[in-house]
């Protein structure tokens, strides 16, 4: 046999609110004036807290943060798409899709402040805690999308993460899983251009992250992340495919504007002219001009939904600030397991009684 | 000439020293080339040798398993973890290759690479930074765990482990990256399996290393009595003897780590004291440990690992027995 071409792919780009605000009308998705301003609201809900966390950080009332500015329109636009029942399945940086599913900043904060607390999720959320090692969760949303299946439900789980994380050997084996268990997820590859200090560049020689899905035999897609009503409509079509069984890869690209997390210095490794240049394509201010443009924002609006926001933040972080002084250290034993194995027990009678003189000894 | 150095500073005057000598020797890892690392442990040596020192892509597997092939070719890689929890990720590679390539090759392929991680707690990290996992390296045959506890020790240790024929695992503890400076001898090698007397003294033996160490011996200052603190330096390979003598002359143990208690290197300390200072022992050895339970995230972490108090209470236990 010669040889002969014998497999062809192409990736598709999606964008419906471009930078210089030209609206594509035909994409534009069937959202009512109500379900568009709140999705405004979230964006900035979001963004006002991460703003909020970085100066609690800088106070020294909470730890390390990472901040997801300028990345609401991708978050919020993807997690608006799904269903109260679905899941979300987040890496760290996933506030703005947190809130939108019905995680409280509170909690947000209580994490941010060291707390396990901030970890729990509230019955019936369908959410997974925060995952720290990169590119770990998303075989957790697998798991979940093919639960679901094996359930006979359509939910769908909707997981996060980065540029950098598309490295790692666990989301190759996720993505690849999702194919053959046709697994009810979605996978939205924020790229944001940098893995802490990593530009794209040296993070993979591939031109497209949305391609990665091509070798796991399931849909991959690129949209403009930077336009919430973009990544609404594509997350929406994904949803509904994985509904069916047919998970799809989002590569949502998108641009952190801050730093990495509150520990980073970006300055080291790139130009405030590059900065400058994300600085006009934020996604918040896009939506506010074609909001505007649409006659369903004006100035009033703007200030009375500023407002909410500042009072639910100011009540949130004072919840935040009266959690913190009731952690008990001792619920570090409690949930380790769920039956304590008695040299468990004895460890924590120790802990409590101070370290007492044998008390340290446990067989 | 000898300078005053913070480990961390002491981290990248050795890899400067290493790479200078020897043209072999490739640093890599996250963020270390362009950013410098995380800590800056390798600020500036991008500048001086761009053919050497590279930026890796976010996948831990990829790193420790690369190192076998660069060492295939006679490289000498000195790969950095980005934080000891990462190196789970890459833990497959450590223990089905890297660890075994000179037996399973009966010493035809080696890998003579030195893994360098941050680890342990103390600097009020995010979830999951501040693992002390020794013991699970110490555990696969095959690897040597280093564990330094100042500049000075640093730069002899590590000196030594770069130019070790076999894999090393270099634990560096975060909280003492700062934590002060010390006097650093240029190129010295301390061997690795040797163990230092930090103080000496007749009436107690304790055994700490890493930020353990320095605990430690805040922690003896309050005790009353003449304390014997062994660092052993190398988890793996471990001076039994060094301890073992200090342990015949003291007549009691306590053993201080991080690490949850449960199969802690303290069990294999307290092994070798058994099998060989039994009968010199006047109390069981004591252990000073983490809980055999998640290292909590930083609201908790404090009442995790050991402090003075709880290092203090452990050593009167032992000489009050
Ligand atoms: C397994 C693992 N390796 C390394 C780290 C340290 N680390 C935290 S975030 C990060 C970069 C992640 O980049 P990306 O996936 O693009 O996500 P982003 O932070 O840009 O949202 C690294 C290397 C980690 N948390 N987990």
């Amino acid at each position: 046999m010669p040889r002969e071409e014998i497999a062809q792919f192409a990736i598709d780009s999606v964008q419906v609110l471009s930078a210089d605000e030209t609206v594509d009308e035909e994409l534009v998705p069937a959202l009512s004036d109500d379900e568009l301003l709140a999705m405004y609201e979230e964006m900035k809900r979001s963004r006002r807290l991460d703003e909020r966390a970085i100066a609690l950080q800088r106070r020294g009332e909470i730890g390390t943060y990472a901040p997801a500015i300028g990345q609401e329109a991708a978050q919020v636009g993807s997690a608006f798409a799904t269903a109260d029942e679905d899941w979300i399945v987040p890496s760290f940086r996933e506030g703005p899709a947190l809130l939108v599913h019905g995680v409280e900043p509170h909690q947000i904060l209580w994490y941010a402040m060291g707390m396990e607390e901030g970890a729990e999720i509230p019955g019936g959320e369908g959410a997974l805690p925060p995952a720290i090692p990169v590119g770990s969760q998303p075989l957790h949303a697998v798991g979940v999308g093919w639960g679901e299946s094996i359930q006979g439900t359509s939910n769908v789980a909707v997981t996060y993460f980065g540029d950098g994380a598309t490295s790692e050997g666990d989301v190759y084996e996720a993505l690849n899983f999702a194919g053959v268990y046709d697994a009810q997820t979605v996978f939205v590859c924020q790229n944001n251009r940098y893995a802490i200090s990593t530009r794209l560049a040296d993070q993979t020689a591939a031109e497209t992250l949305a391609q990665k899905a091509i070798a796991a035999g399931i849909e991959g897609i690129r949209v403009d992340g930077n336009d919430v009503l973009g990544v609404y409509r594509v997350a929406k079509e994904a949803i509904e495919k994985a509904r069916d069984g047919d998970p799809v890869l989002i590569e949502a690209l998108t641009y952190r504007r801050s730093m990495h997390t509150t520990s980073d210095d970006p300055s080291v490794y790139r130009e405030t002219a590059e900065e400058d240049e994300w600085e006009a394509r934020d996604p918040i201010v896009r939506f506010q001009v074609y909001l505007r443009d649409r006659g369903i924002l004006d100035d009033e609006t703007v200030a009375a939904i500023d407002e909410r926001i500042e009072a639910d933040l100011a009540a949130e972080i004072d919840k935040a600030r009266e959690g913190a002084e009731d952690v008990d250290p001792a619920d570090m034993f409690r949930f380790a397991y769920d039956e304590m194995p008695p040299s468990l027990e004895r460890q924590m009678a120790a802990f409590e009684s101070g370290g007492a003189p044998g008390g340290e000894t446990d067989g | 000439m000898a300078e005053q150095l913070r480990m961390v500073e002491a981290v990248r005057e050795t890899l400067r020293a290493e790479l200078d000598r020897d043209d072999s020797v490739v640093v890599y890892g996250q963020d270390v080339a362009r950013a410098g690392g995380v800590f800056r442990a390798t600020e500036g040596l991008l500048d001086d040798y761009p053919d050497r020192v590279f930026d890796a892509p976010v996948a831990e597997a990829g790193i420790v398993g690369t190192g076998v092939g660069l060492a295939a070719t006679g490289l000498r890689p000195v790969p950095e973890i980005q934080f000891q929890s990462f190196l789970y990720q890459g833990f497959q590679q450590l223990a089905q290759h890297v660890a075994r390539i000179r037996s399973r090759t009966r010493g035809t392929v080696t890998c003579p690479m030195t893994i360098r991680t941050p680890y342990g707690g103390g600097i009020h990290a995010l979830e999951l930074h501040s693992e002390s996992f020794e013991a699970g390296f110490a555990h696969v045959p095959g690897l040597k765990v280093v564990v330094p506890s100042s500049p000075a020790e640093t730069t002899g240790l590590l000196t030594t482990a770069i130019r070790h024929p076999d894999p090393v695992v270099f634990m560096e503890p975060t909280r003492l990256y700062r934590a002060f400076r010390e006097e650093v001898p240029d190129d010295h090698e301390i061997p690795l399996g040797e163990a230092r007397l930090a103080t000496e003294g007749d009436d107690v033996t304790v055994v700490a290393w890493g930020s353990m160490l320095r605990e430690t011996l805040d922690a003896v200052e309050d005790v009353d009595a003449s304390v014997e603190v062994v660092d052993p330096r190398t988890v793996y390979p471990l001076d039994t003897a060094t301890i073992v003598d200090s342990v015949q002359k003291t007549g009691r143990c306590v053993v201080v780590h991080e690490a949850p208690r449960t199969g802690g290197m303290a069990g294999e300390i307290t092994a070798r004291v058994n099998e060989e200072a039994f009968l010199h022992l006047e109390a069981p050895v004591e252990r000073v440990t983490g809980y055999d339970v998640p290292v909590p995230m930083f609201a908790r972490e404090d009442d995790y690992v050991p402090d003075t108090d709880r290092i203090a209470a452990g050593v009167r236990r032992a000489l009050e027995f």
